[in-house]
């Protein structure tokens, strides 16, 4: 097996992992000299920052304020925000690069991780903002009994707000060790006081328009990278693809559709885990309820959308003419060896594009945007741990909504240094460890267990609060039992010889059992619970269709 | 807000022809999108000589681009004409109703 097929395999594995699933397990890499240019930059972007959350310090006075923005953010800012949170590290990392090594296959891909916004606005987006006010809890237990499902949903948010945590923060310590030169633990701590920082005296305010930033600055980016790559070319991307395939091992089959995804039912798991995963994301569904109605929450998805799909083409892009700029230049290799390694690992060739093309400055900005990406997306995380914490359990579970503006605040702001001290621990205690089960939980729990609830409880009248509290429970148990039986922990983890469970997404075995037992459960159900739970679709239904008692937008 | 407005809304005739228009609307949508998308990937998974078809004789690039950029953007500009259709006509029937239950 040559060194180039190795770098391959390692590549495609770190990215079924983390691509796939838009996260950001980067893989260990190797520390590189300081990279004074990007630190600059990245510094410049902080103090930029900074000077916005002491703004939003001074707006962020009641509950409302730090959850949601007071509701006061617009369709197209929240647009913007959503596509920050959603382009992640690994959206331009890990897709450019599935593209350098499998040509189309990356492009397909990238297709899975976007057909889920459109689905999202049609079916969820109006009726989200409708019922919500700060959490996905408060939709998923509107009707249901409090105590039981609020915790649950609870639960659920905290869970996949902490593995996902987990994952950010191993990616951001081996991405700032390599872009910068950063030690690994200076790295998490860095990203971790920052987050807190961002969180806990701008709120939703703050990190709304650090992702804002942060999406503009990527797509302003990625459209020079794409101009300049293309320049190259005579701005023809059949050229472009020609030279690409004399230039691939491959030749001719990058192409064509690959070995990636020559399983079908693997291919429809993983999509349906990314697909229904995102739409069951705490800190994602989180930013509906930032705009003042339902009408600027579709024109969010909208502008989303439009970033997100213009976003994942060009990087597609990018990873084309990066085999024929970076793959067959000696100066990217390791040993100047272009049948070798990469210099800092199978996640670079956008990185090393961005050098061949715009040289030290260019490289030194991507770096700099590629750690804003990082900081955006923690910083939403952080909010949706702290908002179940104080919001759902703190104040509607533990003091039955008996507690104060202050109090409720005091908690959000001490759930999230906790939750940043928790995941500046847990990012040190598994740097070398092995995460991208991480990723497949993170996305099988959201998918399997959130996503049920939260749509059956808007579009299902027969939705008890048995039934939904042992589906979930059902879509729980057996989302972590098939991740335990899959490669990513049986074999990798484990060191068992082959997995029991042969694919990497769960969702689609997961989620229709998540499914079936909520409605059975809930169908046998004739308990005096059941007939409350169902008496109060109907006032529900007519809020979600219509907009009537939504929470409404502060006057800011 | 009390209970009472809900049930006007409810009884309103013109509030079960503006939730039917509009889910049917969503989930025609919806269909379009999801049934699209799986259909290409069976194309991958059953057929992908398909996929390497050439766009014109002699060219390199294969029709797998084009199709992938259609389903980005086709869905993209769908989620344009839903956007326009709900915060048009759907949310003037929709003011309509909310102010007869609360006259």
């Amino acid at each position: 097996m040559s060194a180039r097929k190795q770098l391959l395999g390692a590549t495609l594995l770190t990215l079924m992992g983390a691509a796939a699933y838009a996260a950001d397990a980067i893989g260990a890499v190797q520390k590189q000299p300081l990279n004074m240019t990007a630190i600059g930059m990245f510094f410049v972007f902080v103090v930029g920052t900074m000077g916005i959350t002491y703004w939003a310090a001074s707006r962020t006075k009641s509950t409302a304020d730090f959850y949601t923005a007071g509701g006061g953010i617009t369709g197209f800012q929240n647009g913007l925000a959503i596509a920050g949170d959603y382009m992640s590290a690994a959206t331009l990392l890990g897709l450019s690069a599935m593209t350098f090594s499998k040509g189309l296959d990356g492009f397909i891909y990238a297709i899975g991780f976007f057909v889920g916004w459109p689905v999202i606005l049609f079916l969820m987006a109006e009726r989200l903002r409708n019922l919500g006010k700060f959490t996905f809890a408060d939709i998923a237990s509107y009707r249901l009994d409090q105590g039981t499902i609020r915790s649950f949903a609870a639960f659920g948010s905290l869970t996949v707000v902490c593995f996902y945590l987990i994952v950010q923060m191993v990616g951001a310590g081996q991405l700032i060790k390599l872009l910068f030169g950063l030690d690994y633990t200076t790295a998490v701590i860095v990203v971790g006081v920052l987050m807190v920082i961002y969180v806990t005296f701008g709120g939703m305010i703050a990190t709304t328009w650090v992702q804002i930033i942060k999406a503009c600055l990527m797509l302003f980016g990625g459209t020079v990278l794409l101009f300049l790559s293309l320049s190259q070319f005579g701005f023809s991307l059949e050229t472009a693809a020609q030279k690409a395939v004399e230039a691939h091992k491959d030749g001719i089959k990058i192409m064509g559709p690959g070995s990636l995804l020559a399983d079908p039912v693997n291919a429809v798991s993983l999509s349906l885990g990314l697909v229904f995963g995102t739409a069951g994301l705490p800190h994602i569904m989180m930013r509906f309820f930032t705009v003042p109605n339902a009408k600027e929450a579709r024109k969010s998805v909208f502008v989303a959308s439009g970033c997100i799909g213009y976003f994942f083409m060009v990087v597609c892009a990018l990873g084309l003419m990066a085999i024929v700029i970076v793959g067959t230049n000696p100066e990217f290799f390791e040993g100047g060896n272009t049948a070798g390694k990469l210099i800092g690992g199978g996640n670079m060739p956008v990185m090393h594009l961005a050098k061949a093309v715009g040289g030290n400055l260019f490289l030194g900005f991507m770096s700099a945007v590629a750690f804003a990406t990082i900081l955006a997306v923690v910083s939403g995380l952080a909010l949706a741990g702290a908002s179940a914490i104080a919001h759902d359990i703190y104040a509607r579970v533990i003091c039955k909504g008996s507690a104060s503006e202050t109090q409720e605040m005091r908690v959000s702001k001490l759930a999230t240094v906790a939750l940043g001290v928790v995941a500046v621990l847990l990012g040190i205690l598994f740097e070398k460890q092995n995460i991208a089960f991480l990723v497949g939980l993170t996305f099988g729990i959201a998918a399997s267990t959130n996503f049920p609830i939260l749509i059956l409880s808007m579009y299902w009248k027969g939705l008890t609060t048995r039934g939904a509290l042992l589906g979930g429970l059902v879509g729980l148990i057996s989302a972590v039992a098939l991740v335990v039986l899959s490669k990513a922990v049986w074999v990798v983890v484990l060191g068992n010889a082959a997995p029991v469970f042969p694919y990497e997404q769960p969702a689609l075995f997961s989620m229709p059992l998540a499914f079936f037992f909520t409605w059975l459960f809930s169908v046998t159900d004739s308990s005096a619970r059941a007939k409350t739970d169902k008496a109060g679709f109907e006032d529900q239904y007519v809020r979600s269709q219509t907009g009537i008692g939504a929470a409404a937008a502060s006057a800011h | 807000m009390s209970a009472e407005i809900y049930r006007k809304v409810r009884a309103n005739p013109r509030f079960s022809e503006l939730e039917g228009k509009r889910s049917r609307f969503a989930y025609l949508l919806s269909a379009i999108v999801l049934i699209t998308y799986y259909a290409m990937m069976m194309l991958v998974a059953f057929a992908p000589e398909v996929m390497r078809t050439p766009i014109s004789a002699g060219s390199t690039l294969t029709i797998g681009v084009p199709i992938g950029a259609v389903i980005i953007i086709g869905s993209w500009l769908l989620t344009g004409w839903f956007v326009n259709r709900s915060n048009g006509e759907f949310d003037r029937l929709n003011n309509e109703i909310i102010q007869e239950a609360t006259k």
